[in-house]
């Protein structure tokens, strides 16, 4: 029996010929990415099982993203608590304000993931890199310490669920639309434990940042990860941003898949999850009446510069509807000064939305647009669950960033009429 | 390992953002984690916990964030054991290397009520609940596993 493309990145780094669903296995980590929340309870359970040094400075990248610029004086506390650490052990890949952005959107803009990697980090979201063809997932702290301290982590080698992308999407359907759809056919454990394998004549006209969000969102199937081959675009990516060895993997053609889901792309519809599970989805033209109180475009899901050209094709010359808070948060620096060569900045600014420095910041309740009671935001990022971005009353709709924009605009869930 | 308290009895997709809220995540203490243990749903837990109790939990309990934080945090309350249908991925990894039992046992986490009384054997992989006197048979811990939970954690012992 044929091996996945997943479990041929897990054979070759636990040194197996091959490996099959279900095994356990120990295998060697190419990055191990922790941040400010994460990293601090790791910090300690390095300190507390007596490990003195880390397993390869070069390997190992802390990113201050999710209370930064702190915004209190315990999340400072944390920060510098990373900084210590960093310092000590003379970490390469330490990211602090100036040079960071949000984790997901930085490792691969820096070139420290590529195809056939085996990468672990203390955030669920780590999913994300399998846009590059690297097998990635998200863990706890302990397994970030015991990964800083030996190079490796145990993995159950996952069955996966292969998903045949076909045809093209028609205009303004984003990867969001498509993962969100996903979500709401297979449910938010319906991947669990698994890896989603997406594959199809659908997967080239998905941009590199497309496939980021859908790769991004697979934990919110429960996935342990998400993978997409590597083509010309994958490539393209890879060889701008990274001088790293890479190798490509493919699926075999007998690999074992527990079920097949097909997508049209061009049958898709732009696709709104509502409060409170990702699961929760409902086409446009389905939403109805929702009046909203905020935007906010931006997290590691949907704060590209594709995404940003996006909103900023709608928002040009238009106005944030009255009584709409827009927030537009670009994911690293690069991206913010892309997007102010650009221009894209400008629009944004008058159309009456602000633009932050790059955090995580709202998309899990930090700062810097934090909901009020009953209060309704339409938001591009990963989780709508209760409470998530605010008060307990407080509702999230996720969708793409065309989505958002659009509803900025209206004042009300919807898409801009051309 | 034997063990016994009353159950607090939850639904299906309990997220680690209900568990434990990114509001408090500024900290790496237990107790003050523990102190917001369960609030936005369920604002009662931390008053009525007592050393001992279990979790019962529907499908993906402990689904979304990789924070660490959650089972600490539940650990920290006082809780022995969780009990659910079945569980997020990560919050399963994460309670193991930190010492925190967790057992799938979709019938006995169904056929739980608030307020029931439960005697766990870890190592024979049995779970009574002696209010509705049903006794339930779950895989037992590998032995690896089972050392883990034993000594505290993965990087313990």
């Amino acid at each position: 029996m044929g091996m996945t493309m997943s479990q041929k990145i897990l054979a070759a780094k636990s040194g197996n010929k091959s490996v099959k669903a279900g095994q356990l296995i120990t295998a060697s980590l190419d990055m191990v990415l922790g941040n400010d929340i994460t990293s601090p309870v790791a910090i300690k359970e390095f300190a507390k099982a007596g490990k003195k040094k880390v397993f390869d400075k070069d390997k190992i990248c802390l990113v201050m993203d999710h209370f930064t610029p702190n915004k209190d004086i315990k999340s400072a506390q944390q920060c510098k608590c990373c900084r210590t650490f960093a310092d000590e052990n003379k970490l390469t890949n330490f990211f602090d304000v100036g040079d960071m952005g949000i984790e997901h959107a930085l490792l691969p803009e820096k070139g420290l993931v590529t195809a056939g990697d085996l990468v672990i980090g203390a955030d669920s979201h780590t999913c994300t890199y399998g846009a590059l063809g690297a097998f990635s997932t998200g863990v706890g702290s302990t397994d970030m310490a015991f990964g800083m301290a030996e190079g490796k982590a145990w993995f159950k080698v996952p069955s996966a669920i292969k998903v045949v992308l076909k045809n093209k999407p028609a205009k303004h359907i984003m990867g969001k639309d498509v993962i969100l759809h996903l979500i709401g056919l297979i449910g938010v454990d319906g991947a669990l434990y698994k890896s989603l394998e997406f594959c199809g004549d659908g997967v080239k006209h998905l941009n590199i940042d497309d496939r980021f969000t859908i790769c991004n969102m697979a934990i919110e199937a429960g996935a342990k990860n998400g993978i997409f081959p590597v083509d010309e675009v994958a490539l393209d990516y890879i060889k701008e941003h990274s001088d790293k060895p890479y190798t490509v993997y493919e699926a075999d053609a007998d690999a074992e898949y527990e079920r097949v889901v097909e997508i049209d792309l061009s049958a898709l519809k732009s696709t709104v999850s509502f409060p409170h599970l990702p699961s929760n989805t409902k086409t446009i033209d389905e939403v109805g009446d929702v009046k909203i109180d905020q935007v906010v475009i931006g997290s590691c899901t949907n704060g590209h510069i594709s995404d940003l050209r996006v909103a900023a094709q709608v928002l040009k010359g238009k106005k944030v509807a009255k009584g709409v808070r827009a927030i537009i948060i670009p994911a690293t620096n690069a991206i913010y000064l892309q997007a102010m060569k650009e221009g894209l900045l400008e629009i944004f600014i008058n159309a009456g939305a602000v633009v932050s420095t790059p955090t995580c910041g709202p998309c899990l309740g930090g700062h810097m647009g934090i909901l009020a009671e009953n209060e309704r935001c339409v938001a591009t990022t990963n989780r709508n669950f209760l409470g998530r971005m605010g008060h307990i009353t407080s509702e999230i709709y996720l969708a793409s960033p065309y989505v958002a924009a659009c509803s900025a605009v209206l004042g009300k869930i919807g898409v801009v009429k051309e | 390992m034997f063990l016994k308290g009353c159950a607090h009895k939850y639904g299906d997709n309990i997220d680690t953002d209900v568990i434990i809220p990114a509001r408090y995540l500024n900290t790496t203490s237990e107790e003050e984690l523990a102190a917001h243990c369960m609030e936005d749903i369920d604002t009662e837990f931390v008053k009525k916990v007592k050393k001992g109790d279990i979790i019962t939990g529907g499908e993906n309990f402990g689904c979304g964030s990789s924070r660490e934080h959650a089972p600490l945090a539940i650990k920290a309350s006082g809780i022995s054991c969780v009990i659910a249908a079945s569980f997020a991925r990560i919050f399963y990894r994460n309670s193991i290397n930190i010492g925190l039992p967790i057992l799938e046992c979709r019938e006995a986490a169904l056929e739980s009520d608030d307020g029931d009384e439960f005697e766990v054997d870890l190592s024979a992989g049995v779970i009574k609940n002696v209010t509705k006197n049903r006794s339930y048979k779950t895989a037992a811990f590998p032995a690896e596993i089972q050392s883990i939970i034993s000594r505290g954690g993965l990087l313990r012992g």
